[in-house]
Parts: C-alpha cells; sequence; structure tokens
C-alpha cells in the first residue's frame, strides 16, 4: 500500500475504497433508493396483493358483514358471464384497430418530420400539444366536435352534402366507436410519432447511400433499411400504445359513458363500475388481476419478439 | 443527445400538403373550442352556422368563473401536481444518484421494479387504494392523489435523471472528494446544478401527467370543492335540455392553457426526454 501511494497520482482511482467508505455509501445508497421503492410498493405493490386477496373474497361495500372466502367464485363469474366476454371482446378490437391507425399515421408523421424543411419546428409544437392535453380534454373536444348541433362535423358534411345531417353519432354503436377511434388516434398518434423519430435519426445515413449505390429504390431502401433499424423503437412504441389502449377508460368515460346500451364498455371501464358503482371489491378485484395479467402477457410477448429479432 | 440527421425534403407539393394535413389536423378542434367558448347560449342553441362564430362575448368564461368558480378545481390540480412533482424529484434525484453512482450493480434490478410499477394497469390501483383512503379517512383529500399520483411521476422521472445523471462526467465529482465534500454536498452542490435542464423537463413532464389524471380525482375527490380541472369539466355545462358546450369549452380552453405554456417552453426538451426514456432501456 505504501509503495502503491507514494507512485503517485493515478494510484488514486485503481485502489479499491477502504471497506468503511464502502459500507459507509452502502447504506447511504439504501437510504437513498428508500422512499422511492417504499412508496411505488405502497401505490403499486399492495394494490396488487389486495386485489388477489380480494378476488377469492366476496366484499361488496353495501353489503357489511356478508364478506367471506368464496374461493374461485368471482373468477368463475368471470369467464362465464357475458357481462366481462363483451367488454374484453371490445377492448380486444379497440386495441388492435386503434394501434394499427395510429402506428401507420404516426410512422407517416415520422418519416415526413424526418425532413429538414421550414416550419418543422411548428409541426412537433403543434403535435406535442394534443399529446399533452389531459385525456378528458380531448373527449370534450371530440364529443362537442362531433355533436349534431353545435359540432363542425354536422355543419361541414351539410356544407358538401353529405347525409350526415343530425347524424347522433353517440346513438349507433359504430359511430360510437369511430368517434372514440378518432379521440383516441388524435391524442395518442405523436406520442408514436415521437418516438419513431427518435428512432429514425439515429440510423446513419451511410447506409441509404449505400443502398442507393446499390440500386435499391425508395421502398426497398425503406423495408430492407429503415424497418429493420427502427425495430427497437417500434417495439418501445407499440408495448407503450398497446398496454394504454387496452386500458383506455377516460375517453370512454367522457364520450359515451359506455353506451349505447353497454356498446362501448371497455375492461378497465368494467372494473370501475364494479369497484365504484357496485362497490363489489371481490368481483372488482377479480377483474383487476385479470387485466394485470393481461398486461403482463402483451408486455412479455413484446420481449419476446424484440430479443428474437434482434 | 443524438446527433440529429434530418434529411433535407424532397420540395415538392405532396410533402408540403401532407405538413399542412398534420397541423391542421392537430390544431384545428382547439380552434373549433375556441370558438364555441366564446359564443353566448343563444348562439349555441341554434347551431352551427358557419367557421366564424356570428357574436364573439366572454359570457361563458363569466358563467364558468363566477357560477362554475372553475378557480377552484384549477387551482386543486395545480397544488397535487406541483406537490406530486416536488416529492418525486427529491425522490427521484435520491434514487438515481444512488443507482448511478453509490450501487451501479443494483441498477438493472432497480430499474426493472421501477418499469414494472410503470407497466402497472392504473385501474386496478383504484379498487385496493379507495379502500386503504377510506380506512385511513383520507377520501377527498388531496394527499390521497398526491400520494397516488406518484404512480405517473416517479418511475418516468428516476427513468430520466438516471440518465441524465450517467452522462455527467465523474471528474468533477471525484475532485470534490478529494477536496473533502460530503456526500450530500456532492449530490446538491455539484451534480444537481450540472443536472439541473434534465430534472427541470422530468418537473415539467410530471406535472403535465399529474395535471391530465382523471380515473384517480374521479375515484377519490367526492366533494365539487375538491375537485381538479379534468373531474369538474365533466360536470360543466349540464342541463336537463342541453348541452352547454360553449362553457364546457371555456373550462377546456382554460385547462389547456397551462399545459401549451409548458410544452412551448420545452418542447425539444420534451421530446428528447420522452425518447431518452424509451429507447435507452
Amino acid at each position: 500500500m505504501a509503495t502503491e501511494a507514494s507512485s503517485g497520482f493515478e494510484v488514486l482511482e485503481l485502489r479499491r475504497p477502504p471497506l468503511w467508505w464502502r459500507l459507509r455509501s452502502r447504506t447511504m445508497a439504501g437510504a437513498f433508493l428508500a422512499p422511492t421503492i417504499v412508496l411505488l410498493l405502497a401505490i403499486a405493490g399492495f394494490p396488487l396483493a389486495y386485489n388477489l386477496f380480494n378476488s377469492f373474497r366476496h366484499l361488496v361495500l353495501t353489503e357489511p358483514g356478508t364478506e367471506r372466502f368464496v374461493a374461485l367464485q368471482n373468477y368463475v363469474t368471470l369467464v362465464t358471464s357475458g357481462q366481462f366476454q363483451q367488454p374484453f371482446v371490445h377492448t380486444f378490437l379497440f386495441t388492435v384497430v386503434s394501434v394499427a391507425i395510429e402506428f401507420a399515421l404516426g410512422l407517416g408523421m415520422a418519416l415526413i418530420m424526418h425532413h429538414q424543411f421550414r416550419g418543422r419546428g411548428l409541426v412537433r409544437a403543434a403535435i406535442l400539444v394534443p399529446w399533452a392535453v389531459p385525456t378528458v380534454v380531448s373527449g370534450m373536444l371530440w364529443k362537442n366536435f362531433f355533436d349534431p348541433s353545435s359540432g363542425f362535423i354536422d355543419w361541414a358534411g351539410a356544407a358538401i352534402h353529405l347525409p350526415t345531417a343530425n347524424l347522433a353519432w353517440l346513438n349507433g354503436v359504430w359511430t360510437s366507436w369511430a368517434v372514440i377511434l378518432v379521440a383516441d388516434a388524435w391524442k395518442n398518434t405523436p406520442f408514436l410519432a415521437l418516438i419513431l423519430l427518435a428512432g429514425l435519426q439515429v440510423i446513419p445515413d451511410d447506409l441509404y447511400e449505400q443502398g442507393r449505390i446499390d440500386g435499391a429504390g425508395v421502398l426497398r431502401r425503406f423495408w430492407y433499411v429503415t424497418m429493420p433499424l427502427l425495430k427497437p423503437a417500434i417495439l418501445v412504441a407499440l408495448i407503450f400504445r398497446t398496454l394504454s389502449s387496452f386500458l383506455i377508460f377516460d375517453v370512454i368515460y367522457v364520450i359515451t359513458g359506455g353506451g349505447p346500451g353497454n356498446a362501448t364498455e371497455t375492461l378497465s371501464y368494467l372494473n370501475w363500475q364494479a369497484f365504484l358503482v357496485d362497490t363489489d371489491f371481490g368481483y372488482g378485484g377479480a377483474i383487476s388481476v385479470a387485466l394485470i395479467i393481461v398486461a403482463v402477457i402483451i408486455a412479455l410477448i413484446y420481449m419476446r419478439v424484440l430479443r428474437v429479432e434482434t | 443527445m443524438i446527433a440529429v440527421k434530418a434529411r433535407r425534403a424532397t420540395g415538392n407539393g405532396f410533402f408540403y400538403f401532407a405538413v399542412l394535413l398534420i397541423i391542421v389536423f392537430s390544431l384545428f378542434p382547439f380552434y373549433w373550442v375556441l370558438a364555441t367558448s366564446f359564443e353566448n347560449n343563444q348562439e349555441l342553441s341554434l347551431g352551427t352556422r358557419g367557421l366564424w362564430p356570428a357574436v364573439w362575448t366572454l359570457q361563458s368564461y363569466v358563467t364558468l368563473f363566477h357560477q362554475d368558480n372553475f378557480l377552484i378545481p384549477i387551482a386543486n390540480s395545480a397544488l397535487v401536481a406541483a406537490c406530486t412533482t416536488v416529492i418525486s424529484l427529491f425522490a427521484g434525484v435520491l434514487t438515481a444518484y444512488a443507482l448511478v453512482r453509490l450501487v451501479p450493480r443494483a441498477r438493472v434490478a432497480v430499474l426493472s421494479f421501477i418499469l414494472a410499477t410503470a407497466f402497472f394497469p392504473v385501474i386496478a390501483m383504484v379498487g385496493p387504494l379507495f379502500f386503504a383512503y377510506k380506512d385511513l379517512d383520507l377520501l377527498n383529500n388531496y394527499l390521497a392523489l398526491i400520494v397516488t399520483y406518484l404512480i405517473y411521476a416517479l418511475p418516468i422521472g428516476v427513468w430520466m435523471l438516471v440518465s441524465i445523471f450517467s452522462q455527467i462526467p465523474k471528474d468533477l465529482e471525484e475532485a470534490g472528494m478529494v477536496d473533502g465534500a460530503t456526500t450530500r454536498q456532492i449530490l446538491w452542490r455539484i451534480l444537481l446544478p450540472l443536472a439541473v435542464p434534465g430534472v427541470f423537463t422530468a418537473a415539467i413532464l410530471s406535472f403535465i401527467l399529474c395535471w391530465n389524471d382523471f380515473v384517480f380525482a374521479l375515484s377519490f375527490m367526492t366533494s365539487p370543492d375538491r375537485y381538479t380541472a379534468p373531474l369538474a369539466i365533466v360536470n360543466l355545462g349540464q342541463s336537463q335540455y342541453q348541452v352547454f358546450y360553449n362553457i364546457i369549452d371555456a373550462g377546456v380552453v382554460v385547462t389547456t392553457i397551462p399545459i401549451v405554456v409548458l410544452v412551448l417552453l420545452a418542447q425539444r426538451r420534451i421530446v428528447a426526454g420522452l425518447s431518452a426514456g424509451s429507447l435507452k432501456g
């Protein structure tokens, strides 16, 4: 030690820190990590455990004194009742359709913004605003936009003689979904576009140059150069969007309230109703557990794809 | 940050038409909301008669602030979002520092845990937390939202701060250490000032995410004087015979303005932060 220390300057970095220092810094690290970990365990870990626990019990707030262990009964209800199947199908289809539309639009937007042009900053600011506004705001905004009396669509349709005059969009099942899809795409496409744009910007230009020399056209360069290199960004963007699309709640609550009838009820909406309208925390817990499982599956599928492909 | 290598536009008409389409699609609905918010009740009940309202009045804003007391939900939203942002930045800075400098070996494990919580379905938190807050007598209490909103702010905050701290060279801290600075001094006096722009971005993102919440406010806040802005909007302008979109839209405009200001203030940084947070995994 003594000889090392006397040999000079660089030793300072090579020498292992003394034990007391290492212990102290480890204790300190524990203290530094504790608030975050404790808080996240309290607000996410606890709900996970409590939902799981409640899902095996009969626990309805408005029926005090009836709490009891019911084994799998809540799950049996969940699988056998149409009350769950219909929202499940809705949610699944909505997720597939909305993510597909938003991905196509987002990729288009990203490819456009990848060019250098006057007003590029303006476009970025313009698409960031829909992304940043509350979902309730975007829901209300589009509900108003499609309103048969004071909406733009009604007026514009009449102006170009479309048969949409006084069409009550939210009275029909398909038209309700259309409004929901537009509201969702308007708010979420910018996120996809920005992630994909960031992915595009790290692809080296030489590769396109190489492709051009090899005689590849625009489409071939896109398919063989852009797409493979964009894969990590695509996967990240798709994981985030698929999960949040699958859990859609705010837009449904604001625009249709699950209607007409219960035609636009999604799983999150069903779950919220179970908790706060029916105060059934057993059945609600079972739906939550199902949602968590699906979320994990979605994340695993994408991670699997990512690992296999890279 | 990544080197931005944009390609030059080919400059054809189709390209600029697409650009125009993006801008119109993004912004025109805002114009519609703004125009509607300046209509009075009579104009509104006549239905849409053009792109430009016949009368521009502030009537709906007067109703919004006087009858509906919309300043209260705005203040509630601001208070809750600000408190969550401060707590999450404080906890986030400590965590990020520990993961980058003190125990880098724990980094992957802790970050995976944090990422997993970010993917946790928000709706699955509603029931158990409702129960817990009911027992703790925290329903209708700001604290319930402040704590719960950490699920929005903390994961992305830690994630961004870790990526920022990793980019700061160790030299300065080592110099500080040689001069006998304590860990606390190194963190607050040396590292943090260097990370200010990144911390600022994390703060803005966190504030936006909290400001935008609906489901927790809907579930935990029971009296109108505790409503947050999005929750109050849902209850605006309803009457038995008509939906007063002019008043709803006034609420929408007032709720959107702070967000627009924040986004315009930090658009470059938000974009960089979003992509750093999601691409450096």
